[in-house]
This record gives structure tokens, C-alpha cells and sequence, in this order.
């Protein structure tokens, strides 16, 4: 017997992540699709005017990566039940594996680098702290 | 053909199939919706331009049915995990599964009107 159990890990992770992610979902979905014009409201202005506070930034990198990682997980056990050769499932995990990091990578230097005033773009793109000064 | 599966017939076995189909549907909409977003630190013009395709009756229609799995995903997986924990969970799952299913039903009647509002309405 293993003394460090990995698939026990991956086990107490769908359900404390699952947990948190349900007030965090149904927090972003009212926001971005029930609040003031719902999916109609969002645009560059939107985004950005969020993301400019390190509440919501935090908030987004959370959900980020607990909804990668579970999601992916979950994606795991699916191919682990239906692919049977070995060799295209070792394919499949790295594919899975990979991806996820990339994904995981580029959207939080999406969330932490976006500028919400960048220059040259005409302000009425733009929240309206730009032309604040 | 559902082999692995510790659940056998009746509402176990419906709850474990939509809990994996709606499971897999958001996994495959969460690695787009990465992607979409991403495009809000190239351009705002290309940000908007995407956003725009979320903002027709057919993407309306789909966010609905993308809503509707995450609610029911989300009061499931929290059936799943009290199960798991409590022993009174788990002699009454069924009526916990319907339980879920009122729970989900509540929640999409509350929100479906004012989603196809917003994508409907003027
Ligand atoms: C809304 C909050 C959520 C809760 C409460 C939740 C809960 C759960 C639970 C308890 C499991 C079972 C894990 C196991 O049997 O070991 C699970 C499986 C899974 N979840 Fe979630 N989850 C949530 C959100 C998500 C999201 C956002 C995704 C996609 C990105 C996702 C994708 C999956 C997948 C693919 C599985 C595997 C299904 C299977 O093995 O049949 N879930 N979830
Ligand atoms: C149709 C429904 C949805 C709409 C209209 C929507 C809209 C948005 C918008 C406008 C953003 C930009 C940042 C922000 O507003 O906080 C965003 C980011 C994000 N959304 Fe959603 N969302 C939806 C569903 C979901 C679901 C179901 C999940 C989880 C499974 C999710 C996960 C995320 C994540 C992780 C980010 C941050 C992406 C990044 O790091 O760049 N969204 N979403």
C-alpha cells in the first residue's frame, strides 16, 4: 500500500473545490449575465472597469484555477473510463495536462497585466477613469 | 456501455450520466471561454467584436442551456459530496436527487426570464 495516496488527494479536491466554486460561479454568472443589461452590457469598458480592482482580479484568478484544475481532473477520470489502450491514453493525459497549464498561464497574465487605459484607443472603448485627469 | 460505474439504474444512475455530460459541456465551454476572454488584453475593438457573437438569439439560446447545466451540475455535486459525508444523505439521496431537481427548477425560473429579456428584448 502507497503511503501517499494521490487519487485520495484528487478526491477531497473535486469536493472542496466543487464547494467553493458554487459561490463563485453563481456570483459571476448574476454579475456578468443577470445585473443592469446582462450579457448585452459586456464589453472592453466592463471588463476593464472590474478588473481594475484587486477584488474582483482575485476573485477571477480563484475561479480560474479551481475550475481548470476540477474541471480537468473530472476530464481526467472520463478518459481513464472510456479509453482502454494504453498508448493513446497516455496521449490524451498529456494533451489534457498541457493544455490546462497553458490555459491556467495565460489567463492570469490576462487577469494581472491588462491595462484598462491603453493608449491610442478612442475613449469611448474605454472605462470612464480614463479620461478622468 | 457506461462501464465504471458504481451506480446502477433508476435515479442514481441518471444523476451520475447528467453529472458527467454536464461536467464534460463545461469543461469544453471553459477552455473557449479562456480563449475569448484572452482577447480583452490584445484590443478592446476585438474584445467587443467577440462579445458581440455572445450577444445573438442562438448564443442567447445556448448560454441558457450552458446556465441550466451548471445549476444542475452545482446542486448535484453538492448532493454527491453530502452523500459522501453523512450517513443520513446517504439513505435519503434519492429524495435528495429531487430535491436537486426543484432546487434546479427554482433557479432557472428565476433566471430565464430576465436572461431572454436581455437577449430578446429591445
Ligand atoms: C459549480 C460547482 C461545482 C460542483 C459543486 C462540482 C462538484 C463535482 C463533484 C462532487 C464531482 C464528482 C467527483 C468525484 O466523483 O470524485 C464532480 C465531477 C466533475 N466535474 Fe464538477 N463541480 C462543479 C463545477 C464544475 C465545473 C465548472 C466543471 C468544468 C470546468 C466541472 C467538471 C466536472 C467534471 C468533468 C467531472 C467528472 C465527471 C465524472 O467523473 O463523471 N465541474 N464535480
Ligand atoms: C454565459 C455565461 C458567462 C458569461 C457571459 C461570462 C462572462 C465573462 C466575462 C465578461 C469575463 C471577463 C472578466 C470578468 O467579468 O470577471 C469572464 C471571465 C472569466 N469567466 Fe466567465 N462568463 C460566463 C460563464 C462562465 C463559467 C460557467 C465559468 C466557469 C466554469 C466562467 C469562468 C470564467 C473565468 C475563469 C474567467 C477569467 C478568465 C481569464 O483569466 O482571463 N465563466 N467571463
Amino acid at each position: 500500500m502507497k503511503l501517499f495516496r494521490l487519487d485520495r488527494l484528487a478526491w477531497i479536491f473535486m469536493r472542496v473545490s466543487g464547494f467553493i466554486l458554487i459561490g463563485l460561479i453563481f456570483t459571476h454568472l448574476t454579475v456578468n449575465l443577470m445585473q443592469d443589461g446582462g450579457v448585452k452590457a459586456i464589453d472592453f469598458a466592463f471588463v476593464a472597469g472590474k478588473l481594475a480592482d484587486p477584488f474582483w482580479q482575485w476573485f477571477d484568478v480563484t475561479l480560474l484555477w479551481l475550475a481548470l484544475i476540477h474541471g480537468s481532473n473530472g476530464m481526467r477520470v472520463v478518459i481513464d473510463d472510456y479509453v482502454y489502450r494504453p498508448g493513446v491514453k497516455r496521449g490524451l493525459f498529456v494533451a489534457l495536462g498541457v493544455s490546462t497549464a497553458m490555459l491556467i498561464v495565460l489567463g492570469t497574465l490576462v487577469i494581472f497585466t491588462l491595462d484598462p487605459c491603453p493608449v491610442g484607443s478612442p475613449a469611448e472603448l474605454l472605462p470612464s477613469f480614463c479620461s478622468a485627469s | 456501455m457506461f462501464r465504471g460505474t458504481l451506480y446502477r439504474g433508476h435515479e442514481g444512475m441518471w444523476s451520475w450520466v447528467l453529472h458527467r455530460i454536464t461536467g464534460i459541456a463545461i469543461y469544453f465551454f471553459l477552455l473557449v471561454h479562456v480563449l475569448d476572454t484572452a482577447t480583452v488584453r490584445i484590443d478592446p475593438h476585438l474584445y467587443n467584436v467577440v462579445m458581440a457573437s455572445y450577444k445573438t438569439p442562438i448564443m442567447g439560446l445556448g448560454e441558457a442551456v450552458l446556465v441550466a447545466a451548471i445549476v444542475f451540475h452545482a446542486f448535484n455535486g453538492l448532493r454527491i459530496i453530502l452523500v459522501d459525508m453523512t450517513a443520513w444523505a446517504s439513505r435519503h439521496h434519492r429524495a435528495l436527487f429531487y430535491g436537486v431537481l426543484v432546487l434546479w427548477t427554482v433557479v432557472m425560473v428565476a433566471f430565464l426570464p430576465r436572461h431572454l429579456m436581455h437577449v430578446f428584448g429591445g
